[in-house]
Formats: C-alpha cells, sequence, structure tokens
C-alpha cells in the first residue's frame, strides 16, 4: 500500500532540484550554504526513515547550525517583470491550476477512504496533497511551455524568501514532543492547582479555559494542552464535582485552546509561516492581528460554558 | 518545576532576535536536561520526533505550483479581478472569506484554505487590493496579515463542527479514560455557539476596518 514514504519521495526529490538548481545558478555569496541546506533537507526526507534516531538528531543540529550561519538567504532579486501583462493574458484561468491542488486533494482523499487498499487511509489526506501538487505542476508546465527546470527554480524562489521558516513548523513539532517527555504538562498543570478559586463556578471555569488557552501557547498546540487540562481540572473538577456536562467541558476546552494557538509563535505553521510568506516587516504581524479576536474569543468561551455547561 | 526553564529560554532566545531554529533546539536541551535525561538519550529523541514530523514540512510540496503561477501573474490577476468589483471592502472581503471558510472547514473541507495555497497567492493579494481601492492610507502589510488571520479564525472555529477530525477524536479518547460517555456528535454541537461567537467577534472586527477608513477619508476631503 502506498503511504507516507511516496509524500516523503517526492517532497526529498523537491528539495534535491532546490539544491541543484542552487548550486548550477547562484554565483552570489550566500549560494553555497543555501544549496547545501535545500541538500541538507533533502537528504533528511529522503534517508530519515534509514539512519537512525541519533543520525536523525545530528542531521538537525546541523540543518540549525547551516540556517543559523547567517550565510544562506534569498538570491539578489533578477527584476523579471511583465507579471500585470501576463495576469491580464491567461486571466481568471491562473486561479485553476491553483484550486486544482486542494480539489484534487479533496477528491483523493475521499476517493483513498472509500477504496481501500490503495493506500493507507492515515496518509491519505497527505498522498492526495503531494498528488495534486504534482499534478497542477505538470498542468502548468504544458500551459506556460515552461522547461523542465523551471518549477524547481519557481519553487526555490519561493522557499528561499521563507528561509527558515520553512523548518520552524516541523521543529517546533519536535520541540512539544520533547516538552511533553520532560513533563512540561504537569508542571504547568501542578502550577495552577496552587491558584485558589474559593470555590466560585465561574473562577474555575475561567481557570480551566485560561489554563487550556496557556498551556497552548507554550506546547504549540491545543491537542497537546487538551489531556493535561482535562485531568487537572476538567474531569475532577468541572465534571465530577460541578457537574458539568462533560461534552461541553470538553469541546468548550479545546476550543479555549485554539484562543492559544492564535496567539503563540510555537504554532509557526498558523502565525510564523504566513508572516514570512506574505512578506510582512513584523514576524509576529499575524500574532498582533489575530490577537484581540482570540482574547475576546477566549472570553466568550469562558461565558459559553459557564452559562450553558451547567445545569442549574 | 526546572523543566519550565525550557520557556524562559525560548522566550529569551525570541526576544533577543537569536535565529528561531537555535533557540528551538536550546530549550529542547534545556527542558531534556532538566528532566535528567542523559544527553545520547536526547539526541535520539529529538532526532526520531525531528524525523517523525517531517509531513509538517511535506506542505511546501505547492510551492513549486505556486512558484510558477505567481511567475505567471497569479497575485496581479486576483488584485485585477479586486479592481473590477463594485462595493468591495477590505471588511467585505475577509467576512465573506471567514464565513465560507467556517462553512467549508465546518463540513471537513478544510483543505480548501491554507496559508500556502490560497492566502499567499491569492487573499493576501486580494485584501491588499481592496484596502488599497477604498482610497484610505491602509498599510499594505496589515491588510495581508489581517487575511492570514482570517483564515485561521476561520478554520480554527469552524473545523470542530466536524465529526471526523483530529481533535473530537482524541477528545473522545481521553473522556473514555475517565468513563464518560462521549458522543462525538455532542461534542460537535458544543462547537457550534463558539463558531457563532467567532462569526460575530471577528466579522464585527473586519466590518469595523471598513468604518474608521470611511471616517477617516470623510475627514481628508
Amino acid at each position: 500500500m502506498i503511504g507516507l514514504e511516496l509524500v516523503y519521495a517526492l517532497a526529498g526529490a523537491m528539495f534535491l532540484g532546490f539544491a541543484l538548481v542552487t548550486a548550477l545558478h547562484r554565483r552570489d555569496s550566500k549560494g553555497r550554504a543555501t544549496a547545501l541546506f535545500w541538500g541538507l533537507i533533502a537528504l533528511s526526507f529522503l534517508l530519515g526513515d534509514y539512519i537512525g534516531d541519533m543520525a536523525n538528531g545530528v542531521l538537525a543540529i546541523v540543518i540549525v547550525a547551516v540556517a543559523a550561519s547567517g550565510r544562506t538567504g534569498a538570491a539578489p532579486a533578477s527584476g523579471e517583470g511583465g507579471q500585470e501583462a501576463a495576469a491580464s493574458r491567461y486571466g481568471n484561468r491562473l486561479f485553476l491550476p491553483a484550486l486544482a491542488i486542494p480539489a484534487i486533494a479533496l477528491a483523493g482523499t475521499v476517493l483513498f477512504k472509500s477504496v481501500p487498499g490503495i493506500v493507507k487511509a492515515s496518509d491519505a489526506t497527505l498522498v492526495s496533497l503531494g498528488l495534486g501538487a504534482l499534478a497542477s505542476t505538470v498542468i502548468c508546465m504544458v500551459w506556460f511551455r515552461t522547461r523542465a527546470e523551471a518549477p524547481l527554480r519557481e519553487g526555490v524562489r519561493l522557499a528561499d524568501g521563507l528561509g527558515w521558516a520553512i523548518l520552524m513548523p516541523q521543529l517546533l513539532a519536535s520541540l512539544g514532543i520533547i516538552y511533553a517527555a520532560a513533563g512540561m504538562g504537569t508542571a504547568v498543570g501542578s502550577l495552577l492547582d496552587h491558584v485558589d478559586t474559593g470555590g466560585s463556578l465561574f473562577a474555575q471555569v475561567a481557570l480551566y479555559c485560561t489554563g487550556m488557552a496557556l498551556l497552548t501557547v507554550l506546547m504549540g498546540n491545543a491537542l497537546a494542552a487538551f489531556p493535561v487540562m482535562f485531568a487537572a481540572m476538567g474531569a475532577p473538577l468541572l465534571v465530577t464535582v460541578q457537574h458539568g456536562d462533560p461534552a461541553a467541558v470538553a469541546a468548550i476546552g479545546m476550543l479555549a485552546g485554539f484562543c492559544g494557538t492564535l496567539l503563540t509563535p510555537m504554532a509557526a505553521n498558523f502565525n510564523l509561516v504566513p508572516a514570512a510568506l506574505l512578506n510582512l516587516r513584523d514576524p509576529y504581524g499575524v500574532i498582533r492581528a489575530q490577537a484581540p479576536t482570540a482574547l475576546a474569543m477566549l472570553a466568550a468561551n469562558i461565558l459559553l460554558l459557564y452559562f450553558l455547561g451547567f445545569s442549574r | 518545576m526546572l523543566v519550565l526553564l525550557a520557556v524562559v529560554v525560548l522566550v529569551a532566545g525570541l526576544v533577543a532576535r537569536i535565529n528561531p531554529l537555535a533557540v528551538v533546539l536550546a530549550s529542547a536541551a534545556t527542558a531534556g536536561l532538566a528532566a535528567g535525561l542523559p544527553l545520547p538519550e536526547l539526541l535520539a529523541r529529538f532526532g526520531a520526533a525531528f524525523n517523525a514530523n517531517k509531513f509538517v514540512t511535506a506542505v511546501f510540496l505547492v510551492i513549486p505550483t505556486i512558484g510558477l503561477l505567481e511567475r505567471h501573474g497569479l497575485q496581479e490577476r486576483a488584485k485585477q479581478l479586486m479592481r473590477g468589483l463594485r462595493g468591495i471592502t477590505l471588511g467585505r472581503l475577509l467576512l465573506a472569506y471567514l464565513l465560507a471558510r467556517q462553512l467549508t472547514s465546518a463540513v471537513g473541507l478544510t483543505q480548501l484554505g491554507g496559508q500556502v495555497t490560497m492566502v499567499r497567492p491569492m487573499l493576501g493579494p486580494m485584501a491588499e487590493a481592496a484596502a488599497e481601492q477604498d482610497g484610505a492610507q491602509v498599510d499594505a502589510d496589515r491588510a495581508k496579515a489581517l487575511a492570514a488571520a482570517t483564515d485561521n479564525v476561520g478554520l480554527f472555529f469552524g473545523e470542530d463542527i466536524f465529526l471526523a477530525i483530529g481533535s473530537i477524536l482524541l477528545m473522545k479518547g481521553v473522556m473514555e479514560g475517565y468513563g464518560m460517555k462521549a458522543e462525538p456528535f455532542a461534542l460537535s454541537m458544543w462547537a457550534v455557539p463558539t463558531a457563532i461567537a467567532a462569526l460575530l467577534i471577528h466579522g464585527t472586527r473586519v466590518l469595523l476596518l471598513d468604518r474608521r477608513r470611511k471616517a477617516s477619508l470623510g475627514e481628508a476631503a
């Protein structure tokens, strides 16, 4: 059965291509280290499953060292223009290949889940996304009659703009696992135990929701925060003692955690990567834009749980 | 408790503007050592986690297509499209996107949006163009940041209404561990009030952008 290894092979080939076009076409001072950076990521994708945990750890450190060396970066702007004219010429058809990626990803996910035996069900989404990206690239190459290396050169232009941010989500996910293994959740949970709520239901609900958001800010992921806070306060206090509706306590607690996701650089794929993708001057610009909504939503979740979750 | 030092390292490193990847490694090392993990085991655990999470980086498989389309004018076309629409404002554009993102996420179509495939090549430039053509002085950065924020808000406060999403399955698992009856349908229904609150709160915020800008335009005239 097809699984993630297909996605990893595709991604490995793409990053290897980035390394090659960088090594072959860049003559500026940052070209060599940048080629090395993409090459090492390619290595991780192509060989990561075979070299063992220690070697993967060393590889991660080397990649970070190259990225932090200050010798990597985007090529000087080439100044190729003509996008306005191209936009008028190709018109709204330009949206189709971009929309084809999610369309193919969706169709594939549905197909692979309903017809078992082709792709592992757990990997169906990512495999379909990979196939969608590949198909859409081929459509664009035929349509624009580009040279074979064009997708790699345009892709690496974008990737160079992202730079280190491209690895941040993966690295932070790894950090979250180390935090969990080191007992971060229980440490924060026991810290919250010291807060005196004076037996007030509203204070308990507020502490539970705020704790969920706070722990998510630290761990970067509400799914990591949920088991800790549900164990610390949700189940023993809000459900057992205060007779809250278990489904309400769980569901609204999780959504309070999502408010934390909107506030934290630890959720890099949602908050830091878009800032880099959109060339924002402020790397925390997306978090700043989200903060008022996130705080108001946290208050809303506290009120919703307090008023709807307990029968009185 | 010592493990909380790792958070101090993380925050201090980010505030000091040290390369964030290096800060993450330093924080992981602090957490591991504070918990008494021997260095080789810490290295192996981090390596295993790094390798197991490669799928997070795999979403960037779409960037060659996006790059090709942008070279051939995708962002400019998104802006041209906005200029052709009468009555479009930044607030109305973002409100419409928020509603669409919440509704599609609620029926499980979470992949229809996204920062790499939707916001960077299409929604971001559209927001920028909509802000420009209102004639008010609006920071292009702010318009794009709000576009990214709206995609996230719509996703987060829409997806939990869908039954088969990861967070619902996790809640079900945890609750059953405490011997609680957990119906995915009940969990997803409890996400509806919050979804409505998100539409009201974030929707009001983006619509207020229009009011503020029209007022400042009036002063100038």
